[in-house]
């Protein structure tokens, strides 16, 4: 019988011959934990007696979550990871590098055919890349630090389908809103993903990582895509070369199929609390919003920041409402700079911090006050995710996000011209 | 680790995220567990952790513990004191940093049986939760070996504390 991209991945890590349901024991190819998990992952591994990481070079720690650190606890967790990944030779990534999945796209780590766990929940963002990638808890990360296997069981896969070519201002995030919105929360639950079709063929690396990064929404254990030229060619263009390639077999076994004609979508916004609660844009437009949040693992890549600035170009952050940017890395940052984007940001009255997780997680950079409303290129709009609990999140594209913060209320972006 | 709990159920919805369980904003200025359980499912009910009795059941739908991978979700539970969460399915991230931490988790189809405070008895042994109140039984899904030989040993932690090895 064939194979989908997962089991030919979870048989190679397994070093057996493996099909979903399976249960295996796998060894990983990279481990990463971050500023929000990594304290009890080191409390576990030392509580389990471990003296040395099995393989320093693989591990992987973060900076990212409250980065600078807004607080002594937050300090103090920086520091024992600081130490702990010193000591141990680890790769580590001081605060402002970036946001932890970001980093581990351009580590070269993520490829085709690897099996990456991370101690955060969108670590199934790799999948874009060909790799089958996932979070996992504290606990178990410190197992894999000990010795770099840990158990899974070998998840079913849903194919999901996207024909045609994306609409003007249309974009993969509102792509896969629309997914979530027609999955629901667990309507992926347990399994592997795998977005196919000419809408994925045509889509860039970094719209895939976006889609990718969403799947765990739908409570999927990974996003995937198979490899194919443009997922090379990113790679080539980091520095660094497939080591090796992968398809889904004729014949594999799938568990359930999903179609969505995207030539026709319009862009897509997650209304609180839930991300599956998802409205087209033109059913909510109007909702007067207090910040408008562009970046994080879903939107904070170059071509988010391009869009958005797109619209922001020659116009302002309406009175009365901030605008936060956090590109996901510094070499977005850096990229972002080059091509003016950061003077565009500034000139609309934009807010740019440093490269992390910015305002999502509700820690630093931007916590909503109660009643405010955000509108956030993020990937969860949870009750109190982003400060109090009385706060409201719409989940939107960079391109909604922009045209959001300028007229102060959601606004479709179509409606705004670009120069 | 007990093979019987007893205690009253707490009903609570579906898709319950880890938001819900403990907000992001306290999960990152608060180390100290204790301290942190106090703020445990906020998001439901501001008074959750003060009211809560120990050793009582959660009782849920559909997806709980959906979002992030925060392993804080199931030890704020824990340190509150429950004694087992009881749903109809559960997020993978959640159920598997539960029975890592020693916490049960148990899936059942029957938890629209269950009523507020309804008395039951988690048999762990038997597979089986018995409504005291209702004088119903309902059968769970079973447990895989891999799964339970962590949970009955309290954890991961302890496994390896006791064994001197990992499971696998």
């Amino acid at each position: 019988m064939g194979k989908t991209i997962s089991e030919k991945i979870f048989s190679r890590a397994s070093e057996r011959d493996v099909y979903a349901g399976d249960i295996v024991v796998a060894k990983v190819d990279a481990a990463m934990a971050h500023d929000g998990t990594a304290l009890l992952a080191l409390d576990a591994f030392e509580e389990m007696g471990g003296k040395s990481l099995w393989n320093p070079k693989r591990v992987f720690l973060v900076l990212d979550h409250v980065a600078p650190s807004a607080n002594e606890v937050s300090s103090k967790v920086h520091e024992r990871m600081r130490e702990f990944a010193f000591q141990q030779g680890a790769n580590f990534y001081e605060v402002g590098s970036g946001v932890c999945h970001q980093l581990m796209v351009e580590s070269g780590f993520a490829q085709p055919g690897t099996l990456i766990v991370g101690a955060d929940s969108h670590t199934c963002t790799y999948g874009a890349l060909g790799a089958s990638a996932t979070g996992i808890g504290s606990t178990e990360m410190a197992a894999v630090f000990l010795s770099g296997k840990l158990w899974f069981k070998v998840p079913e896969t849903m194919r999901v389908i996207f024909d045609g070519s994306l609409p003007y201002m249309v974009t993969p995030k509102d792509v896969i809103l629309k997914t979530v919105g027609t999955v629901k929360a667990d309507g992926a639950a347990y399994q592997a993903v795998e977005f196919r079709g000419s809408t994925i063929k045509e889509m860039s690396v970094q719209g895939r990582l976006t889609l990718c990064n969403m799947a765990v929404e739908m409570g999927a254990k990974t996003g995937i895509v198979e490899p194919d030229e443009k997922t090379v060619e990113h790679l080539t263009s980091l520095g660094f070369s497939p080591q090796m390639t992968l398809q889904s077999d004729e014949d594999a076994e799938y568990s359930g199929k999903v179609k969505l004609d995207t030539s026709e979508l319009e862009p897509q916004v997650a209304c609180p609390h839930y991300v599956d609660n998802v409205k087209p844009v033109t059913s909510v437009e109007g909702i007067e919003v207090d910040q408008v949040f562009l970046g994080s693992c879903t939107n904070g890549r170059i071509e988010d920041l391009r869009l958005a600035a797109n619209i922001l170009r020659d116009r302002k952050v309406k009175k009365g409402v901030r605008m936060i940017v956090a590109p996901a890395s510094r070499r977005v940052y850096f990229q972002a700079l080059r091509d003016g984007l950061i003077e565009v940001f500034l000139s609309s009255g934009c807010v740019v911090c440093n490269p992390g997780c910015g305002p999502c997680v509700g820690a630093h950079q931007g916590v909503l006050a109660p009643g405010e409303v955000c509108a956030s290129t993020s990937n969860r709009n949870f009750k109190g995710r982003m400060g109090s609990t009385d706060a409201e999140i719409y989940l939107v594209s960079p391109a909604t996000a922009a045209a959001t913060a300028v007229n102060g209320e959601i606004t479709d972006p179509r409606r705004l011209k670009i120069e | 680790m007990s093979m019987l709990i007893q205690g009253r159920a707490w009903k609570l919805g579906d898709d319950v995220n880890t938001d819900l369980i403990i907000s992001g904003k306290y999960k990152l200025s608060i180390t100290d567990l204790n301290e942190l359980s106090k703020h445990a499912m906020e998001g439901v009910d501001p008074k959750f952790a003060e009211n809560f009795v120990k050793g009582d059941l959660l009782v849920a739908g559909k997806n709980f513990g959906c979002g992030s991978s925060r392993e804080q979700a199931p030890l704020v539970l824990k340190y509150v004191g429950v004694g087992a969460v009881i749903a109809r399915s559960f997020a993978r991230i959640f159920y598997r940093n539960s029975i890592n931490i020693g916490l049960p988790v148990v899936e059942c189809k029957d938890v629209e049986k269950i009523s507020e405070r309804d008395l039951l008895q988690l048999d762990l042994d038997r597979g089986i939760i018995g409504n005291l109140t209702k004088n119903e039984n309902y059968r769970i899904k079973p447990i895989p070996q891999e799964v339970w030989q962590i949970l009955s040993n309290e954890g991961l932690v302890a496994y390896v504390k006791k064994y001197g090895k990992l499971p696998w």
